[in-house]
């Protein structure tokens, strides 16, 4: 029995303590926007928060972050700066890896507020996008830092 | 339970729902979200297969187009509001079922998305859609009031009629509007009267793309569904020889080992299992004719076939005689690889397959095809089959074949196991699966005379054939000639006096497809690699030589000049860097880009800003179009940078993004795209901004280091410098 904290919520499941953190959140808790890309830490659309930093749940075993607190896309409120940025700034096309970049921009903008341009690029090139949206990631990244920055002055 | 709950129209019908009385179709309607239980849907007024409106005032357009990223989710539904004059925030989009109605209008008698032409294949049909449901509403209303329809406008989801002041809202009118006569030919809007069309508009689709919420083939859930997953042949033709499942079925989870023709299923409650039980399979393989294939002799072969003669495509003159008398003559050989699609959501596929009915759920661009090849492996007749068309987690042309493979195999298993069943492909599975986009060589040669004008140009390719063998061979395969092998190149826009192009298709056992772009992928780095060459051979600016060609064709003319005036083509820029340009048509738009790039000691290359100009005639949503060029530019770029899909032993080399690598965040350039104003009928806007990038590209490297790339991927190694 492995007990996770998924998004604030408490799950007890049934499953191979070596099985991929990302299918246990897809399969057994069914939350499915986080996704399968590569399954070798190389595209980051299986990236979701554990304690806050950004991890790739296909190279997780699930054993490993019991008693931690794990935020997939599911946990990231709409009035979220980063998911206003997104619809702002239309970021998507396909839409597949998109989770995962937001999840990673979140993380991102939690330890570093107000990243340029090499920061962005340092921490995003781990996350591929096959429908080119690089342009526009990273236009809505400086539209939530300064959201944000707004957000706190107030 | 199930995530997906359909309602037909029979349930509309029992819950007093009103039916049009125009066009009725015995389609159902499968929404994307389940409704709460014991809630049944609103009454609906459905004038035609594209559009129900509810009492609710909801306008649901049915959109017969895969929604793969490139925007039809948004741009469709502009084309029926433009003439519905319904409320925009109060449109939804439903994914078509496999109907004839959903047909393409330029396909025949099948329903699919691509060659870029969505927008124009059903320019006229979606706005014919809306235009005839509001002059239902309209006359409903008129009715109603009892006054004259002519007195009575259209405006944001209400029938207004002013000399009265009264106004009613469309979900008011559905019942009484239900109840009418359709009319023919309603008049549609004159362009200038637009208010929708050619305007940015927020794309409908990206909320539920931040969210999490948004269902992929890869996502799709019903009760008691299985996972699998399939071994296949190592060697494209290969087939099982023998088997042994005993270690797999001793593996937890693991509920069956079957084989299918593709190769061996191992079916288990979960994907992580099935998979573990893949790992333990031991197979004997037989592996075929292609064993012995390599890369290395293929590229021989094919130099050895670019020396002979080969189906004539295109003869304009004496080119062979004026090649001969030339004061110069260039020639130049180039080549270049298969490429995977490698779209982010790896291929999958979900079956129920019941008795008496076959229902899928999977990103597909091409469903009829799929249909028919899921009726024909389960017996059943193609209209017990349902397809339920998720979003794409990208398609690039993967999620198009004729051959229906990913489709087919999922049918085959869910047959030989009874059970409900998602095949889910690795990554490894999705790039080693074949149908790429085939590798081409290519001969060219010119004649130059003593003012450096071109005199004759003569072009053999060689590479196999997309088409052959697929239902759409009778329409784009004449006296040997695949159409897209020789798009692009058969039709040069430069005014050249005398053009010679022929094409050898030879028979080779990897499986091939249209890949972003098709054809033109290849024949746009080759022409205008070439162009180049024949330019700096002439002593003259690249793009002063092309626009000095490109007289009788001003849209060609038009955007290069808008591309190079954006980029200040001829302007100085920083130490180490250089500028090049190309310009292509494909799928009926114009697009030049101008690529500004360096180059480090090492080789390595940097592209820092492509400058991107595009005609697309008519264009319904300019952000879409914008974020096609950015999108089609990244993707030519990863191919130019990186993509090959190489053999030795027979087997693919490459497996995953490790190997086959794709432009990331830090290589992204800065993109600027420019969009011609147009009268012009609408054109493709999917793929036509991929061909110009390489060759872009590459002309720039040229111009900065006196190398020319004639083979991709780009090579550190040829651009070294000790």
């Amino acid at each position: 029995m492995i007990r996770l904290e998924i998004n604030g919520k408490r799950h007890k499941v049934e499953v191979d303590p070596d099985v991929p953190l990302l299918w246990v959140i897809r399969e057994h808790i069914g939350l499915t926007g986080t996704k399968y890309g590569c399954g070798i830490a190389q595209c980051g659309a299986c990236t979701v928060l554990i304690d806050g930093k950004a991890q790739r749940s296909c190279q997780t075993p699930v054993k490993n972050v019991q008693g931690k607190k794990i935020t997939t896309i599911e946990g990231i409120p709409e009035r979220h700066p980063v998911i206003k940025a997104w619809i702002a700034e239309d970021v998507p096309q396909c839409g597949y890896c998109q989770s995962g970049q937001i999840m990673e921009a979140v993380a991102l903008l939690k330890s570093n507020p107000a990243p340029n341009d090499a920061d962005i690029d340092h921490t995003l090139s781990g996350n591929i996008c096959r429908c080119g949206t690089y342009q526009r990631i990273r236009r809505a990244i400086h539209r939530a830092s300064s959201m944000m920055a707004k957000g706190g002055k107030r | 339970m199930s995530n997906f709950i359909n309602i037909s129209r029979r349930d509309f019908l029992k819950t007093g729902a009103v039916i049009g009385g125009g066009l009725v179709l015995g389609f159902s309607v499968p929404l994307r979200y389940p409704l709460a239980e014991g809630t049944t849907p609103s009454p609906s007024f459905a004038p035609n297969a594209f559009i129900r409106i509810g009492t609710d005032n909801r306008v649901t357009i049915i959109v017969n187009k895969s929604e793969m990223g490139q925007g039809v989710y948004t741009s469709l539904p502009m084309l029926v509001a433009e003439e519905l004059e319904c409320d925009w925030s109060n449109i939804r989009v439903e994914p078509a079922p496999v109907d004839p109605a959903y047909n393409h209008t330029e396909w025949g008698n099948a329903q699919g998305t691509g060659g870029s032409s969505s927008v124009r294949s059903t320019w006229k049909q979606f706005r014919k859609a809306g235009a005839t449901a509001r002059a239902m509403l309209v006359k409903a209303a008129a009715d109603i009031w009892n006054v004259d329809e002519a007195g009575c406008r259209a405006e944001k989801g209400y029938v207004i009629h002013d000399a009265t002041k009264r106004k009613l809202a469309y979900g008011k009118l559905v019942r009484k509007a239900a109840q009418m006569e359709t009319p023919q030919d309603v008049p549609l809007k004159e362009p200038k009267d637009f208010k929708i069309i050619g305007r940015s508009m927020k794309r409908l689709d990206t909320p539920e793309k931040v969210n999490g919420k948004g269902i992929f083939g890869m996502d799709a859930k019903i009760a008691g569904m299985l996972a699998a997953v399939v071994a296949r042949p190592p060697v494209f033709g290969g087939k099982v020889k023998s088997f042994n499942a005993d270690k797999a079925k001793a593996l937890g989870g693991v509920k069956e080992v079957v084989q299918i023709n593709s190769g061996v299923a191992v079916v288990a409650d979960h994907f992580w299992q099935a998979s573990r039980g893949r790992d333990a399979l031991e197979i004997i393989w037989e592996e075929g004719d292609n064993s012995g294939f390599s890369t290395a002799g293929m590229r021989e072969e094919y130099a050895r076939l670019a020396r002979t003669p080969g189906a004539v495509a295109k003869k304009k003159g004496e080119p062979e005689q004026a090649i001969a008398k030339a004061a110069r003559q260039i020639h130049a050989e180039y080549e270049v690889p298969y490429l995977a699609h490698a779209p982010m959501e790896p291929l999958n596929c979900l079956v129920d397959l019941r008795d008496e009915s076959c229902e899928i759920w999977t990103g597909t661009q091409f469903q009829t095809a799929d249909r028919n090849a899921a009726a024909k492996v389960s017996g059943l007749k193609p209209e017990q089959v349902k397809i339920h068309t998720m979003l794409l987690g990208g398609g690039f042309g993967r999620r198009a074949n004729p051959h229906s493979d990913f489709v087919a195999e999922a049918v085959h298993i869910a047959k030989a196991i009874k059970k409900p069943v998602k095949v889910i492909w690795t990554r490894e599975d999705d790039m080693r699966g074949g149908y790429y986009r085939p590798m081409w060589y290519d001969r060219i040669s010119a004649g130059l005379d003593g003012n450096g004008s071109i005199t004759a140009w003569q072009h053999t390719i060689v590479g196999q054939s997309i088409i052959s063998g697929t239902p759409f061979e009778q329409v784009m395969v004449k006296n040997g000639i695949d159409a897209t092998s020789v798009e692009g190149a058969r039709d040069i826009p430069y005014d050249i006096p005398n053009v010679f192009v022929d094409l050898h298709s030879p028979k080779i056992g990897v499986p091939v497809l249209w890949w972003r772009s098709v054809g033109h992928s290849h024949t746009a780095f080759v022409v205008e690699s070439f162009m180049d060459e024949l330019a700096h051979a002439a002593g003259k600016d690249p793009y002063e030589f092309r626009r000095a060609l490109l007289t009788n064709h001003p849209r060609h003319k038009a955007v290069l000049e808008l591309a190079a005036q954006k980029a200040g083509w001829g302007t100085p820029l920083p130490e180490g860097r250089a500028r090049g340009i190309a310009v292509h048509q494909s799928f009926g738009s114009f697009v030049a880009q101008v690529a500004e790039v360096s180059v480090k000691p090492s080789g390595e290359v940097r592209v820092h800003k492509v400058v991107c100009a595009i005609d697309c005639g008519r264009f319904v949503n300019p952000d879409t179009v914008e974020a096609q060029m950015e999108s089609a530019i990244v993707f030519g770029l990863t191919a130019a940078l990186y993509g090959a899909i190489t053999f030795k032993n027979g087997r693919v080399e490459q497996s995953n993004f490790h190997d086959y690598e794709m432009l990331r965040m830090k290589e992204m350039p800065k993109v600027e795209v420019y969009i011609m104003p147009s009268q012009e009928s609408p054109q493709g806007v999917g793929e036509p901004g991929v061909p110009p990038v390489a060759p872009a590209v590459c002309n720039a490297i040229f111009s900065g280091t006196g190398k020319r790339i004639r083979r991709l991927p780009i090579r550190a190694e040829e651009l070294k410098r000790a």
